[in-house]
């Protein structure tokens, strides 16, 4: 069977790009197939009102450097439209909000500010220790080569260079709740509600969850592209940074296609081995190496079939967590947004006075039920980039966790509740902001799911904790980009190290790619 | 429908035993009153005798109750599918009408149960398995286009085996049952609804299982019982069941093996090459559970080895501890299952060894009891090669009328 690609992947999401450019630079003839009309999955830029561009993800907290300088994307046209926002906790009073920038924090007393220093200097001794494996493959137990062996030994080492205190502080923390975490740490409640937000962000969590917190943070803190522990965004929006992957991978020679669904995986009946895809229109296209972007279960329930899996790998893949927690609201307003507290609105902004305000959101959504008040964070790309609205004009782009996949009532009846909940918060913090409202599109988990091909709609493609994490992630005998089936390889947030946009996964698939191509 | 529910029995204290469809006869009939539990049900050990019972098998035939057998019923558009990937044998082979003896792995290529398959239709199959199994057939249906459930409650069943077994069927009027080769499915009419008969059995003889409507299930006792007089029926418990299948060279779950999803310790389960069905697994297919595990396991070989065994002397060497020397200084293993044969007039066994000790001299530390007091003797088991009792007639098709 004449092969047409060295490697098809499957899904333009921005791992699928990443993965697509590192491989088409190394030389291999490949081919990217998205279902959507539009490039970069949970990080697509859609003009959602006429005039007005918004994308599900907004911020790129963990975009690394390597990444940025492996795929030359400056050179194809990537830029920041500011290299770090500061985190602002609104208060609704109408004082000024509190800011955290870096290792400062401006709005606490002066015993908070040392307290957030030291704190601070920690996580980047952990961030630093743990930092070079969100890049690599993740070592497998029975795997015997170097390059395992060595990811586990380094990653031995490097925790105990951090010193004996640090080492056991490490181990100690990994797993702490967030609450126990900030608790410990800071006597400032709004402090710890605004700290705590990146711990639990984009998982079905909460401050007082236990299994979770530090590595969903250590994460966070995994970018470096605009400095350690910075916020950026994009030049352009997030489409910004899609094309520039997309360009780099097309000029490399790569072909990318979309409107075009992958139905199924074609799998050679007499060596169980992927050989290609057959699209939604019937076409089929063979390829050396099929690569999956989609999350892991589609890839291997949907689009390649259980039939060629065993039963009890199926049952470890079909059992990840996939309930997403997390809508998106983008608002298209005329003129300039005011929030209480805040002169510019350029920063990211929290609205979570205390942890327990999250927990109690999070309590709602545990049984199925819309808070009403939403704890939100809020970003205004257009204040660093005029090009997402028409003038005068600006688009307000809202992350609300806590949003239950699967509500009681319904979506039909509760979509309307959610919004409702959202925009009086907002209203609360920002008035008169519902006047200048000219257009809205509300994505819940289930909205996310059905627009973006990810199931549940999940921000990590399945949870990222520690039963999903490094060698478990997705689950075991699927860890390293490989799948128990030839040919057939996983690059999205559902492998190591996650989600977010930052590319770690599509690239260290393509490494996975071309040394199996060797 | 017959559901056994929990709560229509009031008290979740009282909670007897459940009883087959054929129970009040069975009940008339088991003067012993020695019973066993079996799936929940009261299963009789023995009606009167279990020798007399077990030579009814070999020389005339006899009934055993398989109605607390675990039956699922697998349909849909990738039944075939599913179970070809459940299952170690190719199932694309399988023809409507016929019946396999089959096993199931986990991904790590350690068996979680043996049954047969039973292929109703295209789109059809019937698993039966001595223990239930659903979980499993639930898992095994992720990502499947198929429907999955027990229909254990719906059907009942009984296994009629021994020489006259088939002369009996064909005297009740099911002609053309003599047709039936082994594995064979056929259906009858019987009491305006169906019978269907398949040539399987247990006990390694001549003989069929009748699958009936529960609500037919005393009508179909009745007819054997009564026709049957002449034919040298008898009905027969667990204990003459197990002698059967022993001189048959048939397995017995949670003795010779272990389910996999049930054991705690690291290997206390088996792989089909430990059990010897290395005939079984089909390795042409491409994918099915636990392929990649026993393909190793095939090219490492296994660490034990199940082998058949024909001891000196005339002592079962049920529960004897084996060595491969006739001191016992080295021990390779266990007997599983141990029997005096009357048929085959040897002791007979299996035992379990470790593989590097299967082709040598192995020695079974017998203790045995004469008026009370123990006794210890060593003795030599040989290996021996297939079945101990498989007669010409539990091959022929038709079967020769005795
Ligand atoms: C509400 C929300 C807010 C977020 N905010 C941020 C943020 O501010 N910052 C941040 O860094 N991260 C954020 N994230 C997380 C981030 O967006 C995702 O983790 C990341 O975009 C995932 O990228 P991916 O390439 O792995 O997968 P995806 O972006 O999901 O891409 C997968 C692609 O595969 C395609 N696909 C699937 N099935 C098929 C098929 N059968 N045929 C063809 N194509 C197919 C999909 O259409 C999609 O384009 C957010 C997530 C959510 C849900």
């Amino acid at each position: 069977m004449s092969k047409q690609y060295d490697a098809l992947v499957i899904g333009a999401g921005h791992n699928g790009l990443a993965c697509a450019a590192k491989l088409a630079r190394a030389g291999k003839k490949v081919m990217v197939v998205e279902a959507n009309a539009e490039l970069g999955g949970l990080a697509a830029t859609t003009e959602f009102a006429e005039g007005f561009k918004a994308s599900v993800a907004h911020t790129l907290p963990q975009l690394t450097d390597k990444l940025v300088k492996d795929l030359e994307l400056h050179k194809h046209g990537f830029s920041f439209a500011s290299e770090h926002l500061e985190t602002l906790g609104l208060k609704e009073d109408g004082s000024d909000a509190l800011r955290v920038t870096g290792d400062t924090v401006t709005g606490v007393s002066q015993d908070q500010v040392d307290a957030y220093k030291r704190y601070s200097a920690q996580m980047q001794k952990f961030a630093k220790a743990i930092a070079a494996f969100w890049q690599k493959k993740p070592p497998m137990i029975g795997d015997k080569s170097w390059a395992s062996v060595s990811t586990g030994i380094q990653f031995g080492l490097n925790l105990r260079l951090l010193g004996k205190t640090d080492m056991r502080e490490f181990t100690r923390m990994i797993a702490l709740p967030a609450q126990d975490v900030m608790d410990e740490q800071f006597e400032d409640e709004h402090l710890k509600a605004v700290l705590a937000w990146d711990y639990t962000m984009g998982n079905k969590l909460a401050p007082r969850s236990p299994n979770n917190a530090m590595i969903n943070w250590l994460y966070r803190l995994a970018g470096d592209a605009s400095g350690f522990n910075k916020l950026p965004i994009a030049k352009g929006g997030m489409k910004g940074l899609i094309d520039a992957l997309a360009a780099s991978a097309t000029s490399a020679g790569a072909v990318i296609k979309t409107n075009a669904a992958v139905k199924k995986v074609v799998v050679d009946e007499e060596t169980a081995t992927a050989v290609g895809v057959e699209l939604a229109d019937g076409e089929v296209v063979h390829a050396k190496a099929i690569i999956s972007n989609a999350d892991p279960k589609t890839s291997f329930i949907k689009l390649l079939g259980t039939r060629y899996i065993d039963i009890q790998f199926t049952h470890r893949i079909n059992r990840t967590r996939t309930d997403g927690q997390t809508a998106k609201m983008h608002i298209a307003i005329k003129g300039e947004p005011k929030f209480n507290g805040v002169s510019r609105a350029d920063g990211r902004m929290i609205i979570a006075p205390k942890m327990s305000y999250i927990e109690n959101a999070f309590d709602s959504s545990k049984y199925g039920e819309i808070a009403q008040d939403p704890a939100m964070e809020i970003v205004v790309p257009t204040m660093h980039d005029a090009s997402l609205a028409p003038e005068g004009h600006h688009v307000i782009s809202i992350t609300i966790p806590n949003v239950p996949y699967k509500v009681k009532a319904g979506w039909e009846t509760e979509k309307a509740n959610l919004q409702s909940a959202i925009l009086n918060k907002l209203e609360a913090y920002a008035p008169g902001i519902k006047d200048q409202i000219v257009a809205s599109d509300l994505l819940t988990p289930v909205d996310l799911e059905s627009r973006y091909n990810v199931t549940g709609g999940h921000w990590h493609h399945g949870e990222l904790a520690l039963d999903a994490w490094w060698m478990n992630r997705p689950t075991y005998e699927a860890s390293q980009y490989k799948t128990p089936i030839d040919g057939f390889y996983l690059c999205g947030a559902g492998a190591h190290p996650g989600g977010g946009v930052m590319g770690a996964a599509g690239s260290n698939a393509a490494d996975v790619v071309l040394a199996a191509s060797k | 429908m017959l559901t056994i529910d929990a709560k229509d029995q009031g008290n979740h204290i009282d909670l007897r035993l459940q009883q087959s469809p054929f129970f009040p006869r069975i009940k008339e009939l088991c003067l012993s009153e020695q019973w066993t539990e079996w799936n929940g049900y009261q299963t009789p050990t023995y009606f009167l005798d279990s020798y007399i019972e077990y030579y009814a098998t070999r020389n005339t035939c006899a009934v055993f109750d398989v109605s607390p057998m675990k039956k699922y019923i697998i349909e849909g558009p990738d039944a075939e599918v599913m179970m070809n990937r459940l299952t170690v044998r190719d199932v694309r082979k399988q023809k409507v009408g016929r019946v396999t003896y089959t096993v199931w792995c986990t991904d790590e290529g350690r068996i979680i149960d043996d049954g047969t398959l039973f292929r109703l239709a295209e789109d059809k199959f019937m698993l039966c398995a001595a223990d239930p199994n659903l979980d499993w057939l639930e898992l095994g249906a992720i990502g499947m286009d198929v429907t999955v459930y027990e229909n254990s409650y719906d059907m009942a069943a009984l296994a009629l085996q021994g020489p006259t077994s088939c002369a009996l069927l064909k005297k009740l009027g099911f002609t053309g049952i003599e047709n039936a080769k082994p594995f064979d499915i056929m259906y009858f009419p019987f009491e305006g609804g169906e019978l269907m008969i398949s040539r399987t059995g247990f006990t390694g003889d001549l003989g069929y299982e009748l699958w009936v409507d529960p609500n037919d299930a005393l009508a179909l006792w009745d007819a054997l019982f009564s026709t049957g007089f002449e034919y040298g029926i008898r009905a027969m418990g667990d204990e003459s069941l197990d002698m059967a299948r022993i001189e048959a060279g048939l397995l017995a779950p949670a003795v010779e093996f272990n389910s996999a999803l049930h054991t705690v310790e690291f290997r206390h389960d088996q792989t089909p090459f430990e059990l010897g069905l290395d005939w079984m697994v089909n390795f042409k297919k491409p994918s099915f559970s636990g392929r990649e595990a026993l393909l190793k396991e095939k090219e490492q070989g296994p660490k034990w080895k199940l082998v058949k065994l024909d001891f000196e002397g005339q002592k079962s060497a049920q529960g004897s501890l084996l060595y491969a020397d006739r001191k016992c200084t080295k021990e390779i293993g266990y007997v599983t299952s141990g029997m005096w044969s009357s048929v085959v007039k040897a002791s007979i066994g299996y035992g379990f060894v470790k593989a590097e000790y299967a082709d040598g001299p192995i020695f079974a530390e017998i203790y045995y009891q004469k008026e009370m007091r123990w006794y210890q003797k060593v003795v030599e088991g040989r290996k021996h090669e297939g079945a101990f009792w498989w007669p010409d007639r539990a091959r022929q098709t038709p079967p020769a009328d005795t």
